[in-house]
């Protein structure tokens, strides 16, 4: 297919430019749906979690959370997950190691904004497949544990694109990393190993001693996926959720400055090794 | 058998050789072990914070659990995934036939191509913890547990090298696997809790599909006193079928290998 070049004003042409790009991710996403259907699968820690703190619950609530506040937990956990999941790190150590990040340069587009499409055109065949979680959940828990108040669900999608976009500065800049180190994807696993137990994913933040949860409240990594998954199940305040919002977008827009300020120090360095 | 055993001690040499150049990363792999490990034990911290039997497990006694998970892992990450993982990529790109052209068997060719010592820092790990265990229990393991944990530790091996080798398999027919090791390694993770937790359709999965339970739970119970010589005879059999099954496909498959381009 021929894609014309895009024509008329300076917004216009970014439009297009965007439309473009979105149209080749999108097919490039749908071309590699076998991996992609891997990557799903393997995104199976929230159920296994679910198992565990169900069987724990059996008897006895745990906390605030019985049976059912488990189930929905962790079954919004996992949509929330397979939205807002990125793995643009794992791209641009690859691209800067093997030396094709030279292509992407060429293009008369900013690479953060064509790795920001790559991965956002990825998201209607991941709504597909959280849908039937989504549905599971509105059939079996809905009632009594999400939340009723319409100005929260309101919000609900705003925390849900900041969610991704803290995760996706942060990868963007510790794939920016890589220009200047190259073994920076040990900083991703890093970071990974805390966002583990810090955002959430292995079993809800009120579980920690009061101490250390006041220190978790105030790091990133409940910004990435407890605050949305909270919010859904209706255990985030009006008021909380403004400044949790807040707090969530200053630090996405926080890193990605700092993404922006390594890439333009990074690149002077970079010299295509490899190609 | 001489032969294979100094065949063995080559490839050995090479692979130190190659990771004593990255001592750095020694450096970091064993600091993001001890990590990892200690954010895999914040849940079982926090749930036994409150709760003093979980389906029927002690902290001490989930913690043996954990034990055997980490050491299992150590082995995966060091021995079983660098040297498996390259045949995918030798497969892609053709280059499987310089070792099909060697007269030796091909399956232990690529089983021992690479050994990265740094990444099995997890074993050790595991070794440990499995002495903080008993610590908390306040009581030693006997020698036959300990015996019998071995030999179903060594089994959970053959286990994890067979289900990695069928994984493998899959590259002649399919181009994409190097992210079904992922799959694999993340189904493995669900390893690291007592295999009683698990009801329905994840206890069948991980009993029969991926013998989850087996690999890290058994042995715990050997450890423990606890499992039935039936089943430790059945877990060691279940062991040795899995591995003569991963060689049958293993030998059909490389039939299909097309060498390059392919």
């Amino acid at each position: 297919m021929a894609l014309a070049p895009p024509r008329g004003s300076p917004l216009a042409r970014a439009g297009g430019v965007v439309f473009a790009l979105t149209r080749v991710a999108f097919a490039a996403a749908v071309a590699y749906r076998s991996q992609f259907i891997v990557w799903i699968l393997a995104t199976n820690t929230p159920l296994v979690m679910l198992a565990l703190w169900s069987s724990v619950s059996r008897e006895a609530p745990f906390g605030q959370f019985g049976q059912r506040a488990f189930v929905a937990y962790f079954l919004v956990t996992l949509v929330v997950r397979l939205l807002t999941g990125t793995w643009v790190v794992w791209e641009m150590n690859a691209e800067i190691k093997d030396g094709t990040l030279s292509q992407r340069l060429l293009r008369p587009v900013h690479p953060f904004l064509a790795y920001a499409v790559d991965n956002l055109a990825a998201v209607p065949l991941r709504a597909l497949v959280s849908l039937p979680v989504a549905l599971v959940v509105v059939a079996t828990v809905a009632r009594s544990e999400l939340t009723r108040d319409p100005v929260v669900w309101l919000a609900v999608p705003f925390a849900v694109l900041g969610a991704w976009l803290v995760s996706f500065a942060v990868m963007l800049a510790i794939g920016a990393l890589g220009l200047f180190w190259e073994s920076s994807i040990a900083l991703w696993d890093l970071w990974f190993s805390f966002y583990f137990v810090f955002s959430g994913y292995l079993f809800p933040l009120a579980f920690f001693p009061s101490w250390l949860g006041r220190w978790v409240a105030l790091s990133p990594f409940p910004y990435t996926l407890s605050f949305p998954v909270e919010a859904t199940l209706g255990r985030v305040p009006r008021d909380a959720l403004l400044s949790g919002l807040g707090a969530q977008w200053a630090y996405a827009l926080g890193f990605l400055a700092l993404a922006l300020w390594l890439w333009r120090r990074g690149l002077v360095r970079y010299a295509a090794y490899g190609g | 058998m001489t032969r294979y055993l100094r065949l063995l001690r080559v490839q050995l040499r090479t692979s130190l050789l190659l990771a004593m150049q990255y001592r750095f990363e020694f450096f970091l792999d064993g600091f993001m072990s001890v990590f990892w490990t200690a954010s895999a034990l914040v849940p079982l911290l926090v749930l036994f914070g409150s709760r003093t039997s979980v389906a029927g497990w002690t902290w001490p006694e989930a913690l043996l659990v954990v034990a055997a998970f980490t050491t299992l892992k150590g082995v995966l990450d060091g021995a079983i995934q660098p040297s498996l993982g390259s045949v995918v990529e030798h497969v892609r790109k053709g280059t499987l036939d310089f070792i099909l052209l060697k007269p030796v068997d091909a399956q232990f060719m690529v089983s021992t191509a690479r050994f990265e010592p740094w990444r099995g820092s997890d074993a050790w790990l595991g070794l440990l913890l499995f002495g903080w265990a008993f610590h908390a229990l306040g009581r030693g393991p006997s020698w036959g547990g300990v015996a019998c944990a071995t030999a179903l530790l060594a089994a959970a091996v053959a286990i994890l090298y067979s289900i990695s080798i069928l994984v493998i398999s899959l590259a002649f027919f399919v181009v994409k696997v190097d992210n079904l090791i992922y799959l694999f390694v993340s189904v493995y993770d669900a390893a690291r809790w007592p295999a009683s937790i698990f009801r329905g359709v994840l206890a069948f999965l991980f009993t029969f599909v991926v013998p989850l339970a087996v690999m890290t739970t058994y042995p715990a119970l050997a450890l423990l006193g606890r499992l039935s010589s039936g089943r430790a005879a059945g877990a060691l059999l279940g062991a040795a079928a899995f591995a003569w099954l991963a060689r049958r496909v293993w030998m059909r498959s490389i039939g299909h290998y097309t060498s390059a381009g392919g």
